[in-house]
């Protein structure tokens, strides 16, 4: 399954990752490679084969809707790389 | 004093005839003595350690009571730098700890330090952390295995009686049979997963590397159990481990697998788990053949799944709340140059796997295919243990191979983990025990699977096994 350089660019874009045209390169011939190797699962038939998303069955894990404490603000600021004390502060995601 | 194994630790401590202290001042200096020609630590918490151990001298009644260990470094220490060995975590401090951390601190043990690892867990040789590259202790000129290299090697070289890891598609086992150490992935569900630091949620499990099959057990013990902070641990009893182990294999059924791909199988390896199969046998385990058709799929099977998962657990790097974050005008523009700057090759390449199989148009030809295959592997197994109690193969086709070897050549690197996957698509425990050396010197790994849940009998068959082999594996000479 050949994997062009511009649909490498095209999933780069949609996994948020920026690449230069060096990786793009690089990446094409080695997806290629990979997705070919995993070509081999179109050739076994499984129409009726239910999928499996988790090793063993799992139902809903609930607890009781009881208020508890959180993390405090300050640690979960602590790693933030940019806050005003209160709050994440990012590049403006809105023009004007 | 050099690192006993947990148990005689244990023992000695219980006699008071050593005391904490002594332990992990002995587990530092060994550290000291090694690590710099090693290299399996990102981190010794030496202050940490000694002040831990001192606090210890009352109350020696827990299960690892002054026990030193150390952890791979997807598990978050609250207060301690958790990186994942990548720079997009480079200067991470987590505000908590791992279930499996404070476990392991109710039972008394002494965490000395963090070790290395390929990148999120994505690698099977540790070449892929962002900081060092560990070596192995047999020859320093080979890899350990990954991902979790550093907490192999950092057991094989006597620096730490024990440590833990985790497994996604062979992470524990695989580094296990390189090291010459005893690596269990436990069922999936059995340990715990809060704090490890994601990569395939369906498929990572965390688990012990010990010098024998007994401490694998002690530790297991400690660390296993439902956790409601990890809706998918299992609310299934713990057994007592330790006291299932025995030398007597009569009534165990050891499975063989008769349809397994040994092409690229080293005949050193093939030579050493034919040995071992025999070596049950005459001990009087019952030798049963076994088929497990689909297992010729999981390579491809995982290399759709665990991907997929990973690009969708590792989209929370943005930059944002912590991590690296890099300069960008606009926030997409923040994002893709903090995620471009802080992942390395091969977390990128396997985003965009994952990216590219979930993609639309591509998602019931790749992804659901996988899912569906998955099923078929695990039905495999099903019917494989109606006819025996474990699954006896190679850890890993080959023993460690050398630095640069396979680090061009992704779908090469991926082979490597072609006996453990399966195991981990099926959710099934897995242990890894040293079964000979090749004629390199480099030492040889079996691999039992067992039943969900039945730990008990895998500890119990890997133990026998490991009683009856006749030799103990010989001391790497770590120079330096």
């Amino acid at each position: 399954m050949k994997i062009t350089e511009d649909t490498i660019r095209h999933v780069a874009k949609l996994a948020r990752l920026a690449v230069s045209d060096e990786d793009v390169a690089k990446l094409a011939p080695q997806l290629s490679d990979i997705m070919d190797y995993n070509e081999q699962l179109q050739s076994v038939a499984l129409d009726d084969v239910p999928p499996t998303s988790h090793p063993f069955e799992l139902y809903n894990a609930l607890r009781e809707d009881e208020p508890r404490p959180s993390l405090p603000r300050e640690k979960a600021l602590a790693n933030a790389p940019d806050t005003d004390g209160e709050q994440v502060r990012v590049p403006a995601v809105l023009e004007g | 004093m050099p690192i006993h194994t947990v148990k005689e630790i244990v023992e000695s401590l219980k006699r008071r005839e050593t005391t904490p202290v002594d332990w992990t001042s002995a587990s530092l200096k060994e550290i000291s003595q090694h690590d710099s020609k090693v290299q399996a630590f990102l981190h010794v918490d030496e202050e940490g350690a000694m002040n831990r151990a001192k606090s210890l001298s009352e109350n020696g009644n827990a299960s690892l009571f002054g026990v030193p260990y150390a952890l791979k470094d997807n598990l978050c220490t609250e207060g301690i730098r958790t990186t994942a060995a990548s720079r997009i975590l480079e200067n991470y401090i987590p505000p908590y700890s791992a279930t499996v951390v404070k476990k392991l601190e109710a039972a008394g043990g002494v965490l000395v330090g963090k070790t290395n690892m390929d990148e999120f867990a994505m690698g099977s040789s540790t070449e892929n952390s962002a900081f060092q590259k560990t070596k192995n202790p047999y020859d320093l000129n080979c890899v350990p295995g990954g991902s979790s290299g550093g907490s192999a090697a950092a057991v094989a070289a006597g620096m730490v009686p024990f440590a833990l890891g985790s497994d996604t598609g062979g992470s524990i086992r695989q580094p296990a049979a390189f090291c010459g150490v005893v690596g269990l992935k436990p069922t999936y569900g059995r340990v715990s997963r809060f704090g490890l630091i994601a990569f395939a949620s369906s498929l990572d499990q965390i688990g012990p590397f010990t010098r024998t099959v007994e401490d694998a057990a002690y530790v297991m013990q400690a660390i296993s159990g439902h956790d409601p902070l990890d809706s998918t641990s299992a609310p299934v009893d713990v057994d007592d481990f330790i006291s299932g182990l025995s030398a007597d294999v009569k009534g165990l059924k050891i499975g063989v697998v008769t349809d397994i791909d040994s092409e690229g199988l080293h005949p050193d390896v093939r030579a050493a788990v034919d040995k071992a199969v025999e070596t049950l046998r005459s001990a009087g385990a019952e030798v049963v053949e076994v088929q497990l058709p689909h297992s010729q799929y999981a390579v491809a099977t995982y290399y759709l799944i665990a991907p997929a998962e990973a690009s969708s657990n590792l989209a929370r790097y943005d930059g944002v709340r912590y991590g690296k974050r890099a300069v960008g005008e606009t926030l997409l523009e923040m994002y893709e140059r903090t995620r471009s700057e802080g992942f390395g090759m091969e977390v990128k390449r396997r985003i965009m796997i994952g990216t590219y199989a979930l993609s639309s148009g591509y998602y019931d030809a790749f992804y659901l295919r996988a899912q569906k295959m998955r099923t078929l592997i695990r039905q495999d197994y099903e019917a494989a243990f109606e006819q025996c109690d474990v699954i006896v193969t190679p850890t890993a086709p080959t023993p460690a191979f050398r630095f640069g070897e396979k680090v061009d050549n992704p779908l090469q690197m991926y082979l490597n983990d072609m006996y453990t996957i399966p195991a981990n698509l099926a959710g099934l425990p897995g242990i890894s025990v040293p079964c000979g050396v090749s004629a390199d010197g480099l030492p040889i790994g079996l691999q039992m699977v067992g039943r969900a849940f039945d730990e008990r009998t895998l500890l119990r068959a890997a133990y026998a096994y490991e009683q009856l082999r006749g030799f103990a594996m010989p001391a790497p000479k770590v120079e330096g």
